[in-house]
């Protein structure tokens, strides 16, 4: 799960990491009485999307007046923000956060990972801020420092030194950034995060280290211990079709093709999608009904696929073992009636009780098309698709 | 002979009076010799009770005591379910295998870190289990779709692994030892492994290796068989029209930092010698082909 940067500059604080002062804000008025009341001579005005690249898509502005605060938060509330994590439809702004300007010396990068090999956190830090880290690690990996934290010890003092030392932070600021790398570390552990990244992290000209940007990825294994975490998640920016699905534990996500998919299995249904475009279609979405389906969720899986306007027809593979196929059958059978399926649908049906569920299909009445294993079931909405 | 395990096996299960352990646990003693090899069962609550005549003991040590097994599966929800590890390892099982799904990555990085030193090995979590055919099953996979035979079969998935065994099945091959090693980023055995493991066991004559987007172990995997692997390999990568920064079902399948995308893994894995197929239907005639030479 992601939040925006402001929330994650509150968690970074609450773990004594320093960031500079600022608000969020929804409004035009709450933004300059923001910049009022922060006071100075300038400001930073930056629009709160779950997107990385905002500063290129002139989402972020430095306002030198509270004038220029009122213009450019107009020009940013509302906007479709395109970067190149939104997808050329872009963003929508609905909150900015309106910060103090610093006086930046120099940029750095820190960030933490779950690192699959070590099977440990590892902390990357760079001198090169600002920049994307995958861009640092493929034309200067040397330039990225990286240490597999020992999780029982945790990330200590002595080597979060070096790692500031190793990147360039001057002595006069190591005190600090040992700081901030270990409130990182704390924030990491203790709220199950998956990525944590601080991009830049500034040296100011009076040699304080502050965090000019948060993002944060948490585990959604764990967010039944972290109702905080919840509390901040933003439902505008996610996909109201992904949202749906996760109330009846679908697994979903939006593809830009225009064949719908119903699986269960999340392997299985990854090479669904697979087949349907090495047969020349696109899926129109990954959904795992997972390995427990009711009647329910496959129709509640069926109302969700169909509220793409661009699909052209429906294949539903299921491998079933533990589930039968005369559930499933049924439960598709129930769904195609409820929704007044006006597209093709081609079932593939294996495993336990497969003859049955075959059976119920072909004695529904329903012009469902049969499919009689994977490659020939793929084949078959590919046709119906482009027919 | 097999891998891991066989008839002779004893195994306890921890989280066996839960819905889902009850309904596995039946199944998994229906299954060939699993009457005698489901021997015990763990809750602390339930101590001397009794389920199907499996007998529930307080504690996984008190279970190898009194049974001698050496083997445990998990069915305990995912709160819990790290811990339920923990146990079995500090009772030094030889074995573990974790089905349960949704484990908070960070148990598991403090589980996988106490088990430094220690003898157990882990399969898991989010796995289905796995099987020896016609000898015994542990985990949730169905056992109708295996048959006896002489390939192996690792995977990250649980369904995707009953179609490459379907396919195998339906065109008359066996299958030695099948394998489900799960789709956590911080898990147990990894491809590489069961891989080995695999090579060395004379009753299986060729493998058929299934992965899936996200992480590097695929790749890590392929390096080694073009070294050492004496048998020949069949793979498949699912994912390959998955966009990147989306988690697909799985918490380690996804891909991220440039890292994980499935055509640079079917690169790896040719470029080492592995027979690979981009249609997951042609999985088991993939396997046809190289053994028909």
């Amino acid at each position: 799960m992601k939040i925006h940067e402001y929330q994650g500059k509150e968690i970074l604080r609450e773990f004594g990491v320093p960031t500079p002062r600022g608000a969020a804000c929804f409004n035009v008025d709450d933004a300059v009485a923001a910049a009022q009341r922060l006071g100075g001579k300038v400001w930073v005005v930056k629009a709160q999307i779950h997107a990385g690249g905002r500063g290129k898509g002139g989402g972020v502005k430095v306002a030198k007046s509270l004038d220029e605060v009122k213009s450019y938060a107009q020009q940013i509330l509302g906007m479709q923000l395109v970067t190149h994590q939104t997808g050329p439809e872009g963003q929508k702004v609905r909150r900015l956060l309106v910060e103090e300007g610093a006086a930046i010396v120099k940029e750095f990068y820190v960030g933490m990972v779950v690192d699959r090999g070590a099977q440990r956190v590892a902390l990357l830090a760079s001198s090169e801020g600002g920049m994307e880290i995958e861009e640092v690690a493929k034309h200067s990996p040397e330039k990225i420092r990286t240490v597999r934290i020992d999780p029982v010890v945790g990330l200590d003092a002595k080597e979060a030194a070096q790692v500031a030392r190793a990147i360039g932070i001057p002595d006069v600021a190591n005190a600090e950034a040992v700081q901030v790398l270990q409130g990182l570390y704390r924030a990491f552990v203790e709220k199950d995060a998956m990525l944590a990244e601080i991009n830049p992290l500034i040296l100011t000209a009076d040699n304080h280290v502050i965090a000019l940007d948060a993002k944060f990825n948490f585990d959604s294994n764990a967010l039944y211990r972290h109702p905080e975490i919840v509390a901040m998640r933003d439902l505008d920016e996610e996909d109201p079709a992904e949202i749906e699905a996760s109330k009846f534990d679908l697994s979903y996500i939006s593809l830009d093709g225009d064949i719908g998919c119903l699986v269960n299995g999340a392997g299985l249904a990854m090479a669904t999608m697979d087949i349907i475009k090495l047969y020349g279609g696109r899926p129109a979405n990954f959904l795992d009904v997972g390995g427990g389906a009711s009647k329910e969720k496959v129709t509640e899986a069926f109302k969700l696929m169909l509220k793409n306007p661009h699909l052209k027809a429906i294949l539903v593979n299921i491998f079933g073992g533990i589930m039968k196929c005369d559930v499933i059958a049924e439960g598709v059978v129930a769904a195609a009636r409820e929704v007044h399926l006006a597209v093709p649908l081609v079932v593939r049906l294996e495993g336990t009780n497969v003859d049955l569920g075959k059976k119920i299909l072909a004695d529904s009445g329903l012009p469902i098309i049969s499919g009689n294993d994977m490659a020939d079931a793929a084949q078959k909405v590919v046709a119906a698709a482009k027919g | 002979m097999s891998i891991l395990i066989n008839k002779d096996t004893k195994v306890i299960t921890q989280g066996m009076t839960g819905k889902v352990g009850q309904f596995h646990t039946q199944q998994c003693k229906a299954y060939a010799n699993g009457a005698n090899c489901f021997v015990a069962g763990v809750n602390p609550k339930k101590a001397g009770e009794d389920f199907e005549g499996i007998p529930v003991y307080a504690s996984v040590r008190d279970a190898k005591a009194a049974t001698g097994a050496t083997v445990s599966v998990i069915y305990v929800p995912p709160a819990g379910a790290a811990a339920a590890i923990d146990e079995a390892v500090e009772a030094d099982l030889d074995l573990v295998i974790c089905i349960t799904e949704g484990i908070p990555v960070h148990d598991m990085i403090r589980t996988r870190y106490r088990m430094q030193g220690k003898k157990t090995i882990l399969i898991g979590p989010n796995c289905p289990g796995l099987i020896t055919p016609d000898e015994i099953k542990i985990g949730i996979m169905p056992g109708h779709i295996h048959k006896k035979g002489r390939i192996g079969v690792v995977s990250r998935s649980g369904t995707l692994t009953y179609e490459a065994v379907g396919q195998l099945t339906a065109l008359g091959y066996g299958q030695s030892s099948c394998v489900g090693i799960g789709g956590d980023p911080i898990n147990g055995l990894k491809h590489i492994d069961v891989m080995r493991m695999f090579n060395d066991d004379p009753e299986t004559d060729a493998v058929i290796m299934v992965g899936e987007i996200g992480g590097s172990d695929e790749e890590a995997c392929a390096r080694w068989i073009k070294q050492n692997m004496k048998k020949p390999v069949v793979g498949f990568i699912a994912g390959i029209t998955a966009p990147p920064g989306k988690r697909m079902g799985h918490a380690g399948a996804i891909i991220s930092g440039g890292e994980g995308g499935a055509d640079q893994k079917l690169a790896v894995m040719e470029e080492c010698g592995i027979h690979i197929t981009r249609n997951p239907a042609e999985m088991g005639r993939t396997m046809q082909k190289v053994l028909k030479g």
